[in-house]
């Protein structure tokens, strides 16, 4: 893990770093995972009352969950110029893909309640924004994950690089996940006609996320030597086997809470599955941000960037998860029909 | 390289104008709100909930376009978040932890709590989103003040390193620019409120809320636009101390050989180095800029023509952006020496001229910032990084393919924006009544049809 033997701030500044912007991706992706995911599920619920509901029960909630995006962004920015200046030309149509998804699904929040009646056209781009968001998520997941062609501590390859068969499966995976989030959250949130057809849709969502899973698991160490190195030599896969445990107790516990009284549970395992498998994720990369030439280490920002942004978060992201909490709280419970400013 | 310019050009030009206003317009809600607490006057609460409707719409294309703009710095100019990335990165850092997630948390309260917490709460929210909005601006302009005058930095092998974080946020035109800025703000909400009260008093519907509207503008506008004159010429004193060849592209001042005069109007010939068909008054360019009878200013002239920024869009930009800014100040004035004499509200030129002024505030802001960012030309970071040395390894087809697709959403999108506040506000404040009451048994759950259902539906279908 320490390739360079750097001791003191060096050595533990980067991964402090590290350490955050892991956290705000994870925050990033289960927050902004779940309203997504009621983007990409939104055509699969015809009536209006249930569209309605749908949107009524994240539409607090969206705006502080991409600014976790934001965040992300901007700390891989400030501690890993050197990351961020290479991943981000490496992966630039699927960036600009997912950021105009977003604002499609952004806008549509607000438009869709002023254009009604005529609020087909926002009702699609919210359907069809969250998809393309989240579908170029998973390309840019899958093409980091692949490793980037560097030279010179630049990117090397071409407008196309990043399209592979490996970040397409990542694409469809991730459009699985976020979708089982969101019909667990649709399930906990909402009542009636939509907590019944989000139940069920959840279960086959689940099952397809978990054939994702398996895929990803048998296809990173045959493809990837070093995903194999890191998983499959002793001792690591003695200290590694629980994560597949947990995986499947997550599992089983999402499937049997579904149909159940507690879709809170439901949708709380489903979000532990998902930070299990990023876990997994990590532990396949690190210590690469750009796997597999470049360390976090490499790509660390000065010391001095990297302690004053430090401080801040240290001071910040506990004000901000308190006040998130807050408002989580204030918008508990299920979606009060004929609720909103609208 | 040019693509990837205007690329940025572009969605930064979209981006500016939304958060500009949703600054101004956090601010006037939050102070209607508090209004409402100590008066108890229903009327500014009907005005707040209609003004956040629109605050709400102005707000996520300020999201939506904002978004972008962090991911571009490395999509298409990663060579200069590499150079730049230490110093300006936490500032921009600084404002996510500080800023977005204060308002975009505290905005879903502010938009959805009217019944879910109490009025206090609700208020605290809606002044939350204020200061947010407000600290955002603080940082981002800190960093945007940081490309113009660099400071508390060292460079070593091509990478600026922070030396003393104060001197990084605190540099010399931040505290200036930040003035300004905010000043443009609010002014440019405040001619916004003003000319949707006029627009209402002349249709003659909402009397009270246009008159409480007018009366707001009118005292913001007659308080800031003077203001903001003393800041600006505050502003321009500064960028002469530190980048002066701005100035001088701005005046199309020339050669410096004798007390500079103020060229009212000229077509600057960048290649035969002159003005052509210019009016100027002698002496009045050396009295504003150094507040000196026969202060000397350099002239384009004194730097090489590899460092001068583009004369004409510079000259031009700015003289948009002062004559709509002394308007405005007329514009107050008058209006404040009408209420003075208490015919604000029926004097119906005023109000024409009011009710029609509304973009101006934002034609200013946009002219502001092309003057200012274009007259750092040809550097990004001033003196220390050429734009031309910022761009990423991104092949030209793909910033060319993005750049249409940004054309294309953005026009689509944004042009929608526009034209849903623009049927808000066509609707005025008495359609922005409270959704009703949660209903008993899961009925329709549409609010706004409930709500108002002859306003959308009529006004569509008329012939």
């Amino acid at each position: 893990m320490n390739p360079a033997g750097l001791v003191g701030a060096a050595y533990w500044l980067p991964l402090l770093s590290a350490g955050v912007i892991a956290l705000a991706v994870a925050m990033y992706v289960v927050l902004d995972g779940f309203d997504l995911g009621i983007g990409i599920l939104f055509p699969y619920f015809p009536s209006e009352t249930e569209r309605d509901q749908l949107m009524n029960s994240v539409a607090p909630f969206w705006d502080g969950n991409e600014t976790w995006l934001v965040l992300g962004g901007t700390a891989l920015l400030v501690s890993f110029p050197l990351a961020y200046a290479v991943i981000l030309p490496a992966v630039y149509l699927p960036v600009i893909l997912m950021l105009l998804g977003l604002v499609f699904r952004g806008v549509a929040f607000e438009f869709r309640w002023v254009a009604k009646p005529h609020h087909r056209r926002w009702d699609l781009a919210f359907a069809a924004g969250s998809t393309v968001a989240a579908f170029s998520q998973g390309l840019i997941l899958g093409a980091v994950l692949a490793g980037i062609p560097v030279s010179g501590g630049a990117f090397s390859g071409g407008a196309f690089s990043w399209l592979t068969p490996f970040s397409l499966m990542c694409g469809c995976a991730l459009i699985v996940g976020y979708a089982l989030i969101g019909a667990c959250w649709i399930a906990m949130k909402t009542s009636a006609a939509a907590e019944a057809r989000a139940r069920r849709q959840a279960r086959g969502l689940l099952g397809l996320l978990l054939f994702f899973i398996v895929l990803v698991s048998i296809w990173t160490p045959l493809e990837f030597a070093r995903v194999a190195q890191r998983w499959f030599s002793w001792p690591n896969i003695a200290y590694l086997s629980p994560v597949p445990a947990v995986t499947a107790a997550l599992a089983i516990t999402c499937w049997r809470a579904l149909p159940g009284r507690h879709p809170t549970l439901a949708f709380y395992s489903a979000v532990g599955l998902f930070v299990v498998a990023f876990i997994g994720l990590m532990i396949s990369t690190l210590p690469y941000l750009v796997p597999p030439v470049i360390t976090l280490w490499q790509a660390a920002a000065a010391p001095r960037s990297q302690a004053f942004m430090l401080s801040g978060m240290a001071l910040m992201i506990p004000v901000i998860l308190g006040y998130t909490v807050f408002v989580y709280r204030t918008f508990s419970g299920k979606v009060r029909p004929g609720e909103g400013y609208h | 390289m040019l693509l990837s310019r205007l690329q940025f050009a572009f969605t930064i030009s979209f981006h500016i104008i939304f958060p500009a206003f949703s600054i101004g317009l956090s601010a006037f809600i939050a102070t209607l709100l508090v209004m409402w607490r100590r008066t108890q006057a229903e009327h500014f609460h009907a005005l707040a909930r209609f003004w956040t409707r629109i605050f709400a719409i102005a707000f996520a294309m300020g999201v939506v376009s904002g978004i972008p703009l962090s991911y571009e710095f490395g999509t298409n100019w990663s060579r200069f978040a590499l150079l730049a990335g230490n110093v300006i990165g936490p500032l921009v850092g600084y404002e996510v932890l500080t800023a977005f997630f204060l308002e975009a948390t505290f905005l879903g309260v502010m938009l959805f709590g009217w019944q879910r917490v109490p009025p206090w709460l609700h208020v605290t929210a809606a002044v939350l989103v204020a200061v947010g909005t407000a600290i955002s601006g603080f940082w981002i302009l800190s960093a945007n003040s940081w490309m113009h005058t660099p400071a508390g930095y060292e460079m070593r092998d091509g990478i600026a390193y922070p030396l003393n974080w104060l001197r990084v946020i605190f540099n010399p035109s931040f505290p200036y620019r930040f003035a300004h800025m905010m000043c443009a703000a609010y002014l440019t909400t405040s001619v916004v409120v003003l000319g949707v009260g006029a627009r209402y008093l002349l249709q003659g519907q909402f009397a009270v809320e246009g008159r409480t509207m007018m009366r707001m503008g009118v005292g913001m506008i007659a308080l800031l636009g003077p203001l903001q004159l003393l800041l600006g010429d505050q502003h321009g004193l500064n960028t002469l101390k530190y980048e002066p060849a701005k100035i001088a592209a701005i005046e199309a001042h020339w050669r410096n050989d004798g007390p500079a005069a103020l060229v009212l109007f000229a077509w600057p010939d960048e290649r035969a180095e002159l003005n052509r068909a210019e009016i100027a008054v002698p002496r009045l360019g050396s009295l504003i800029l150094d507040h000196e009878w026969s202060g000397r200013v350099p002239g384009l002239m004194d730097f090489p023509r590899a460092d001068r920024p583009p004369v004409v869009p510079v000259f031009f930009a700015f003289r948009v952006m002062v004559g709509i800014g002394l308007a405005l100040i007329a514009l107050g004035l008058t209006g404040a020496s009408l209420w003075w004499r208490r015919r604000l509200f029926d004097t119906r030129w005023y109000l024409r001229i009011a009710a029609s002024a509304w973009p101006l505030g934002f034609i200013a802001i946009l002219a502001g910032w092309l003057t200012t960012e274009t007259g750092r030309q040809p550097f990004i970071i001033y003196g220390v990084m050429r734009t031309a040395q910022a761009v990423a390894p991104v092949s030209a087809a793909t910033v060319a393919v993005s750049l249409a697709l940004f054309v294309l959403v953005y026009c689509a999108v944004f042009s929608m924006g526009i034209y849903y506040i623009h049927k808000l506000i066509a609707r005025g404040p008495a359609a922005a009544t409270l959704a009703p009451p949660a209903l008993p048994h899961g009925l329709p759950n549409r609010p706004l049809s409930l709500a108002e259902p002859p306003a959308g539906s009529a006004a569509e279908r008329a012939p």
